[in-house]
């Protein structure tokens, strides 16, 4: 960015350090969202295999049904999870729900909007997509 | 198209995909996650019109929303009348060629071309 | 360049005094003739009670008067004085040094705003964006030419009328939503979390009928929806206006949740 707009630019965009759990989980939701659809992306040539009769799809499984494989599956499901559950809460904070009322402002002046009712939702959402990680390794290296 | 109508289209797709994208997740754990992805059990499941309906209302969903989703960025990083143009085009025809792209493995592998 | 300073020369030294010093980083450029930002240094005493502008006018009093900074009321009432201080963005007459917690304390110019000189910035878009919603009610001026009817010289209202929008009234255009919001650090047409904050107020106004006029405003792809809840500019706000609560409430309007 120019001196000139002064903008902080990417690194502005991706240091959440400095404002609490709502940037990180903004944060969190951009790069959740580019992963899956990366994956998606991958996840639809991947399946096109098929055509290719049952060598094509058999050559396909030996690469993906590894352990980097199933390490890089867990990754996805832990961040489609989380996607789900925290977008789940960002469409209600956008209907404006709980994000408290209107009121005459007064010191310390603490945001009615920045309660505990969203920070449970984000923090529930980074658990369930650990416990759903942890779910999914159970099912891929457990057999 | 206005983007109140565009978002209302976002939010509409990500709620119905959650439950689909749920569905097409538990179908791998009904005979042991190994075993459902081999080749005969995949195509008995594309054989399934039911499944092959799912399969291709997840993929429309998931394209609009994600390709959606990518141009929400990409126009935030940059702007300028011939990037925004060029990002909307683009989305357009990733979104279009994802679609057809998984259509036509959905179709030809429903109609037993494989 | 460390220097040591006393905040208050013309009082003996008191033995029960707390006086402490901590570092204070200015950043200094002039577009003029520097590339870049470079940080000078000045070690500054200070009380519990002493904020970060009473340290920077210290520092200009002291030991260098080229320091450029905006301030005025020093009450956190006419919003002039907001920087980044150690990082965040704040009010230097509404930050005190103490309840910052460190020895270090660097203050920059607000991030998002073109800088002018060192501390000071450009406010031109955040008036341009401000301007863009139509910041004034907007009524049928026909009900007040009315002489016969003496009601109809004044716009009565409820005080629940005037508690759903009397907290985004609240703003002193600080700027430091405009600079803690994560769409501005790249998106240069996002209208921001003041314009849209003020849009609110005006739409929950109960004297205003222009609510239609702004929602098509900010009904475009830089509008409301680049925002993304981050929270950010509410984090920031001086004032409790909570910008993202009135979004959100804006984006109801759009989305058929309010009417």
């Amino acid at each position: 960015m120019t001196q000139d707009e002064n903008k902080e630019g990417i690194k502005g965009m991706a240091n959440p350090g400095r404002y609490g759990i709502e940037r990180i989980a903004y944060l969190l939701m951009r790069l959740t969202g580019l992963g899956l659809l990366g994956y998606f992306i991958a996840h639809v040539y991947e399946t096109s295999n098929i055509l290719r009769g049952r060598m094509g799809w058999d050559d396909f499984l030996a690469m993906t049904q590894t352990t980097e494989g199933h390490i890089f599956l867990v990754l996805v499901i832990g961040m489609c999870v989380f996607h789900t559950g925290n977008g789940i809460r960002i469409m209600l904070g956008h209907g404006g729900v709980g994000v408290g009322k209107p009121a005459r402002p007064d010191y310390p002046y603490d945001p009615a909007s920045q309660n505990y009712r969203h920070k449970i939702g984000i923090y529930s959402s980074i658990v369930l997509a650990a416990v759903a990680m942890m779910y999914g390794m159970a099912v891929m290296f457990g057999e | 198209m206005k983007e109140s109508t565009i978002m209302k289209i976002h939010y509409g797709t990500a709620l119905a995909s959650v439950g689909l994208v749920a569905v097409h997740i538990l179908m791998r754990l009904t005979t042991g996650f190994a075993d459902s992805l081999s080749y005969e059990n995949v195509l008995a499941n594309y054989q399934s019109v039911p499944y092959v309906v799912m399969l291709e209302l997840i993929l429309i969903l998931l394209a609009v929303h994600g390709f959606n989703g990518l141009r929400v960025i990409l126009l935030e990083l940059k702007q300028g009348r011939v990037y925004e143009k060029a990002v909307s085009y683009g989305v357009v025809i990733g979104m279009i060629a994802l679609i057809g792209y998984g259509s036509r493995t959905i179709i030809m592998t429903n109609m037993g071309m494989v | 360049m460390a220097q040591v300073s006393s905040v208050a020369d013309e009082q003996p030294p008191n033995p029960l005094s707390t006086t402490k010093s901590i570092l204070l980083r200015i950043s200094r450029f002039n577009p003029e003739f520097d590339d870049s930002n470079k940080f000078m240094e000045f070690t500054v005493s200070y009380e519990k009670w002493t904020t970060v502008l009473e340290a920077i006018l210290d520092v200009k009093k002291h030991h260098d008067h080229s320091v450029a900074v905006r301030y005025s009321c020093r009450q956190a009432t006419c919003g002039s004085c907001g920087m980044l201080i150690n990082g965040k963005p704040r009010l230097a007459c509404f930050t005190k040094i103490s309840e910052l917690d460190s020895n270090v304390v660097t203050v920059e110019p607000m991030n998002n705003f073109p800088v002018i000189r060192d501390l000071a910035v450009k406010f031109e878009r955040l008036f341009d964006t401000h301007q863009k919603i139509k910041p004034y009610l907007i009524n049928d001026d026909s009900e007040l030419d009315s002489e016969l009817d003496s009601n109809k010289k004044e716009f009565l209202q409820t005080p629940k009328e005037v508690e759903n929008f009397i907290q985004f009234a609240n703003c002193i255009k600080c700027g430091l939503c405009n600079s803690a919001c994560p769409t501005m650090t790249t998106d240069s047409s996002f209208v921001g979390p003041q314009a849209l904050a003020q849009a609110y107020r005006y739409v929950a106004d109960s004297r205003d009928k222009g609510k239609d006029t702004r929602l098509d405003i900010i009904d475009e792809s830089h509008g409301i929806w680049r925002c993304h809840f981050a929270g950010s500019c509410s984090q920031v706000c001086p004032k409790g206006v909570d910008p993202a609560m009135g979004i959100q409430f804006l984006r109801g309007y759009l989305l058929g949740f309010r009417s």
